[in-house]
């Protein structure tokens, strides 16, 4: 092994380590973990993971995080892509404007939303549902969408469009077929990020739900119980928020460096 | 098949960048826009193809109009500068797709592609990816696209100027013979008059959005109509100068003059611009070039079997390009003669006066 690579070694090995206690402690009795420093499990136990896929007001936190948050990534891109398209293709008045205006509302935060957002959805009764958390996510996420596709889009030459209308391709046709085809890298990390930033956004989805659509990060603060706190409970469950990440940024991996170079990401 | 512009303009915003342009283009032989960057071959083109929408004036195809036809529907196909395949689609299904569009069964979309494909040499790439392949095989997938669609006209927006010398020279010779006997009218933009001459048919010269003459390209370079046509077909540049006429006599600066004949002799007293190919500016007095000129030498290149020289005669720097290897000396005073039949006469607003 080379000298230089031990830098790199020692700051991945840093990185991990909060992910590598976690992911040890979710497979502690609670007892073990309260009882002090131990690098592996002693007693190795499935049973955290048993309750949290075994008790539905658990694994129901899961399913409402993961269902809001794909209803939000399908609406942010089904949005979004036509937006980036009209920024990308065509000259308006104040379209530069709109493009930056569009960027602030990722800088106001979500704090600030909370509020009309709790008032607006209990008056037209979608409160506590997973399309509210979607809607009010879509707030940060198409702007960033928007942003990114347009990225991806100004790639793709115009002639290509003229190529293909002259081809015959009607503009949805071609829109569909040949144009997101061809920038799919961009809707790719788009989706990517717009689950990312749905996935763990807590305040607005918190804030939004009471039992029915309740997140698995609400579900979290429950395990401070009458017993104290159950640890390996909650790491197992911290665990598990992970994957879902995990097999996202499997897909897109390929595609993310590309976002970089394209100063979009 | 004919395709027909009538008082066609195109605007944006204030600027004009089509003039009112009229054109009869025929199939059978090449239409070539030839004309500088930003002259407006390429609007031109998006106004044929329906891409860009114009401000006044008519397209018609075989007497049709077809002005308010959606680009869809007026069966064209377009090259591009770029090379311009679906990127997600093998070369097979980049020269299917526009025969897909249009609803055609699938064994003779089958059938089309792979005649398309043989006469381009596509065969052994038809299952690759456009990226996969060399740039001139790149656009040559996009032309295979456009002949097997069989339009009713085909587009070539400077389909050569992105590839390499050698591949340029291979597929410029090739592309006569791919549109021949297909019945579709060729347009095809370029701005290099060497292309236009070497792919022959008529030449449509192009400058400031304009058209300023129209007609069969060997027509152009032998009777140019203004001083730009004159100009465009000449390398080394052609030779211009102010002349005044009096009576039979043409005078060029402070000493040569010399008695005009045919046509020249007809204009009224005053002054003109002619202009001179090279080749009729000539260091010894032979056939009809006897107009001696004489001027410092300035630069010389040889090329083997021609020998040029720049010289300057005090009013402005002529070339003479002859056969053969003569002598110069940088710096010295040369005689050259020109051959005032070869002649070309401007008036002062560049038009042709004889």
């Amino acid at each position: 092994m080379q000298k230089r690579s031990i830098v790199p070694i020692v700051y991945i090995l840093f990185l991990m380590l909060p992910i590598y206690w976690l992911v040890a402690m979710s497979f502690k009795t609670t007892n073990e973990i309260l009882s002090g420093f131990s690098l592996f499990p002693q007693t190795f136990t499935l049973d955290n993971y048993a309750t949290i896929f075994t008790d539905p007001s658990w694994y129901w936190g899961y399913i409402n995080s993961i269902l809001y948050v794909s209803i939000n990534t399908v609406i942010s891109i089904a949005v979004a892509l036509p937006a980036a398209y009209a920024f990308s293709r065509y000259r308006f008045l104040g379209d530069k404007q709109l493009f930056f205006w569009l960027l602030t509302n990722r800088m106001a935060p979500a704090a600030v939303f909370a509020l009309p957002f709790f008032q607006l959805y209990s008056a037209v009764e979608l409160f506590d549902t997973h399309l509210a958390v979607a809607l009010a996510h879509c707030l940060f996420n198409i702007p960033l969408a928007v942003w990114i596709l347009e990225g991806f889009m100004g790639g793709v030459p115009k002639e290509l469009d003229e190529t293909a209308f002259v081809d015959g391709y009607s503009f949805p046709r071609f829109f569909a077929t040949i144009f997101v085809p061809s920038i799919k890298a961009g809707v790719g990390v788009a989706a990517f990020f717009c689950f990312m930033f749905s996935w763990v956004e807590l305040l607005l989805a918190k804030t939004l739900t009471a039992v029915a659509a309740k997140p698995i990060a609400a579900t979290m603060t429950k395990t401070a119980s009458s017993a104290g706190y159950e640890l390996g409970l909650l790491a197992a469950a911290g665990t598990l928020t992970i994957i879902p990440g995990a097999i996202v940024i499997w897909f897109v991996r390929n595609y993310i460096a590309k976002g970089f170079a394209m100063g979009r990401v | 098949m004919a395709l027909e512009l009538k008082g066609v303009t195109k605007r944006v915003g204030a600027i004009q960048h089509i003039k009112e342009t009229s054109l009869l283009l025929e199939p059978g032989h090449f239409n070539v826009l030839l004309g500088a960057t930003g002259s407006g071959k390429t609007s031109l083109i998006k106004l044929m193809a329906g891409l860009d929408p114009m401000a006044s004036g008519q397209v018609l195809m075989d007497g049709e109009d077809v002005s308010r036809l959606s680009t869809q529907k007026r069966n064209i196909s377009l090259v591009h500068q770029f090379f311009i395949n679906y990127p997600h689609m093998t070369v097979f299904e980049n020269i299917a797709s526009p025969l897909k569009v249009a609803g055609m069964a699938k064994s003779e979309i089958e059938g089309r592609v792979e005649e398309a494909a043989a006469i381009l040499q596509l065969k052994p790439m038809l299952h690759r990816r456009p990226h996969e392949l060399s740039g001139g095989q790149q656009q040559r997938c996009a032309l295979a696209r456009a002949i097997a669609k069989e339009s009713r006209a085909v587009f070539l927006d400077e389909p050569l100027a992105n590839l390499d010398y050698k591949l340029r020279e291979e597929l410029r010779d090739q592309l006569p013979e791919l549109f021949a006997g297909r019945g579709a009218v060729v347009v095809y933009a370029t701005s290099e008059p060497e292309e236009a001459l070497l792919l022959g048919g008529k030449t449509a010269l192009m400058r400031g959005g304009r058209v300023t003459q129209f007609g069969p390209t060997a027509e152009i370079y032998r009777n140019p109509g203004n001083v730009d046509a004159a100009r465009v077909f000449s390398d080394p540049p052609i030779n211009t100068a102010e002349i005044t006429k009096q009576g039979s006599m043409a005078r060029l600066g402070a000493g040569v003059t010399w008695e005009l004949s045919g046509a020249a002799a007809g204009l009224a007293d005053g002054t003109y611009t002619i202009a001179i190919r090279p080749h009729h500016v000539l260091p010894v007095a032979k056939n009809g070039a006897h107009v001696q000129l004489s001027g410092q030498v300035q630069v010389t290149e040889l090329s083997g079997s021609e020998s040029s020289a720049h010289f300057d005669m005090g009013s402005g720097s002529w070339v003479s390009l002859a056969h053969g290897v003569h002598p110069y000396q940088v710096g010295e005073l040369h005689d050259f003669y020109m051959d005032p039949a070869q002649a070309y006469f401007f008036a002062p607003d560049g038009s042709r006066a004889a």
